[in-house]
């Protein structure tokens, strides 16, 4: 697998949005009881990348990706996909029109359950969209056949699925979902019902397939390994709202972003009152270790390192450093500075709320916290 | 009463069940399916919601479940007339058995199509299906063992109205039983219709079973296992949830 992660690791994300949704609302209304699932969603993702939208249980992710293939009717709001807007084919009845169908053809869907019909084998679950397109009988068994072999299951087509393992069955499932040569994937939840080495080899598969077909995937999950792994983009959602959205070195280099310090977390405590922790954002080649120390010397002051840790994601190089200098945040205001100037992003963690002189990087998680609380 | 004059008797009233149950089974079958479906896809939140066609349909199939086959066949006997030109004999009785059929397997075929799992439903209309095709492609091949023992079920229960409209002129097994062993007091007679009978039973049970298991073992793995929706994992407890928020 890793040898196929390389071979094709450039990036096939283009500036051209594939979906957009704009102003997506959706009220459930049962029994008298209104939920308001989403509320006023905007969303764009770009042409082949991998956008994660994550969010806690109920948050409703669920709900804005099935608006995307109008699975369900948006309440108000517009969906676009590539280029078409399906909210306008949609028309009025509960039934989905030709049209809609159609547009429904062109973009695959995965899901946590994988959903394989259990009275078919596996090459004739994957034939199912070729039959509903109306291909022939010769041209479908081609087909399946060479998506089954692009998923690794080629031996397996005679099969049924209750004979395959979880992983072996969402394998069917991309197989199926790519059946109707499609531009987008959306993906719902759809490594939540596996383990972690299978969760990591259909990320992988869903990776190698987006570089290699430049197949857009809108994928929504609940965990942060996900977006780790494999998101160009990420968003986060919460009661109905995205509250965060960016590209991950955008959101990395975000002061204050949850999503940023979710996806690269770095531990460690203060260790008393009287003192200022910061944590030290650096990405690609940037090296912080002669700034740290000269911050010491031109400075003249201790500095603890409280954590500190290098990773990948999104495929991006991200180094995260937690320091520790002594005296409060307004005796330091200086060193910080210096700090900002060579290109670093700082943000302050342990900042006292109530300073009038508050700088940007501790100003910003307040408003997304008050979002949130709504 | 001596075995010879048994056969023929027996071979006759064999052939008369035969035809009865046959052929009600048949049209039972043939104009239940569509009604059960149609149960399913008008109810609230079908694919093809219509509220007052469901509450039609179900009252119609309600009344025709619920009452007593005697009073159907009674009641049915000029439509009985009008479409064999008798009211008497096998052929006639296959009216009355055929409409009590009717509303006895759509039920059964409503039970079975709500138990295939919607995330079937939905992955064909995520792939642009049309109601038709989740009709012909999911709900009835993903139902079909339940609709396969639906079909046993309604055999066996159309066997026995078979005997009460025997007794009316229908002929057949039960209507053997009860002339020779009431009537004429041939205890032995009766009780050798009544084996057969209940052979004729056990043999469709069983051959029922093994179908319906069978198309499950394809499905499920061996055996007649939990229905497949219990299989499934469950949506992943909210303390799962990444610390994000
Ligand atoms: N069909 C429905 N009818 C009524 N309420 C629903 C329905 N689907 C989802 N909801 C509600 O909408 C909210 C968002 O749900 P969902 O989109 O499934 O969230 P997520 O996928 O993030 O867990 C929840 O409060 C949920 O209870
Ligand atoms: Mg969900």
């Amino acid at each position: 697998m890793p040898g196929a992660h390389h071979r094709a690791a450039h990036s096939t994300v283009t500036e051209t949005h594939v979906i957009t949704t704009s102003g997506l609302t959706k009220v459930y209304r049962s029994r008298g009881r209104e939920v308001t699932a989403l509320d006023g969603v905007d969303l764009h993702v770009r042409e082949g990348e991998v956008y994660g939208v994550i969010g806690q249980s109920g948050a409703g992710k669920s709900s804005l990706i099935r608006c995307v293939n109008l699975l369900e009717r948006p309440t108000a709001g517009t969906v676009t996909v590539a280029g078409q807007d399906l909210t306008a084919l949609a028309g009025r009845g509960p039934r989905a029109g030709r049209e809609l169908r159609q547009a429904r053809s062109r973009i695959g869907m995965v899901f946590q359950h994988f959903n394989l019909l259990s009275a078919r084998t596996v090459q004739d679950n994957v034939e199912l969209p070729l039959e509903i397109l109306g291909k022939s009988g010769k041209e479908r068994s081609r087909k399946a056949l060479e998506l089954l072999d692009l998923v690794g299951l080629a031996d397996k087509a005679k099969s049924y699925p209750a004979q395959l393992s979880g992983g072996q069955k969402q394998r069917v499932g991309i197989a199926r979902a790519l059946a109707g040569d499609p531009k987008v994937l959306l993906s719902d939840e759809a490594t939540s019902a596996l383990d972690p080495d299978t969760t990591r080899s259909i990320l992988q598969l869903l990776r190698d397939l987006n570089r290699q077909l430049g197949l857009t995937v809108l994928l929504i999950t609940h965990e942060m390994d996900v977006v780790k792994s494999i998101c160009d983009s990420a968003a986060l959602m919460d009661r109905g709202r995205i509250v965060e959205s960016g590209t991950v070195g955008e959101l990395l280099a975000t002061p204050g972003s949850e999503l940023a310090a979710a996806l690269f977390p770095v531990g460690g405590d203060a260790s008393g009152d009287d003192r200022t922790v910061l944590d030290v954002t650096f990405q690609g080649e940037a090296a912080t270790q002669p700034v740290i120390s000269q911050l010491s010397r031109t400075y003249n002051i201790d500095i603890s390192i409280l954590g500190a840790a290098i990773d990948t994601v999104g495929g991006l190089q991200v180094g995260r450093m937690r320091i520790e200098l002594p005296g409060r945040y307004e005796d330091n205001v200086v060193p910080v500075g210096f700090l900002r100037e060579q290109g670093l992003q700082i943000d302050v963690v342990n900042e006292v709320p109530d300073d009038s002189g508050a700088p940007d990087a501790a100003a910003a998680p307040a408003p997304l916290a008050k979002e949130g609380a709504k | 009463m001596t075995w010879s004059q048994m056969q023929p008797l027996l071979e006759q009233a064999s052939w008369e069940t035969l035809i009865m149950v046959g052929w009600s089974t048949l049209i039972a079958v043939v104009a239940g399916l569509p009604l059960g479906v149609l149960l399913v896809l008008t109810d609230r939140g079908g694919l093809l919601q219509n509220v007052v066609l469901n509450k039609v349909i179900g009252q119609v199939v309600n009344i025709g479940r619920s009452m007593p086959f005697i009073i159907l066949m009674v009641a049915l006997m000029s439509f009985t007339r009008w479409v064999t030109g008798t009211t008497i004999g096998s052929e006639a009785a296959i009216v009355p058995l055929a409409i009590g059929g009717i509303p006895f397997f759509a039920r059964l075929v409503e039970t079975a199509v709500r138990e295939v799992d919607g995330g079937l439903v939905e992955a064909v209309q995520s792939m642009g299906g049309n109601t038709w095709t989740i009709v012909r492609k999911v709900l009835v091949p993903e139902a079909l063992p339940s609709l396969i023992a639906s079909t046993t079920t309604t055999v066996i229960a159309l066997i026995g109205y078979s005997a009460m409209a025997g007794t009316v002129g229908g002929g057949g097994l039960g209507d053997l039983a009860v002339r020779y062993g009431y009537q004429r007091f041939e205890p032995g007679f009766m009780w050798i219709t009544v084996a057969l009978l209940a052979v004729a039973i056990s043999i469709i049970q069983f051959a029922g079973d093994y179908a319906a298991r069978a198309l499950h073992r394809r499905g499920g793995q061996g055996g007649a296992g939990p229905r497949l929706r219990l299989l499934r994992a469950k949506e992943p407890a909210a303390a799962d949830v990444g610390k994000v928020a």
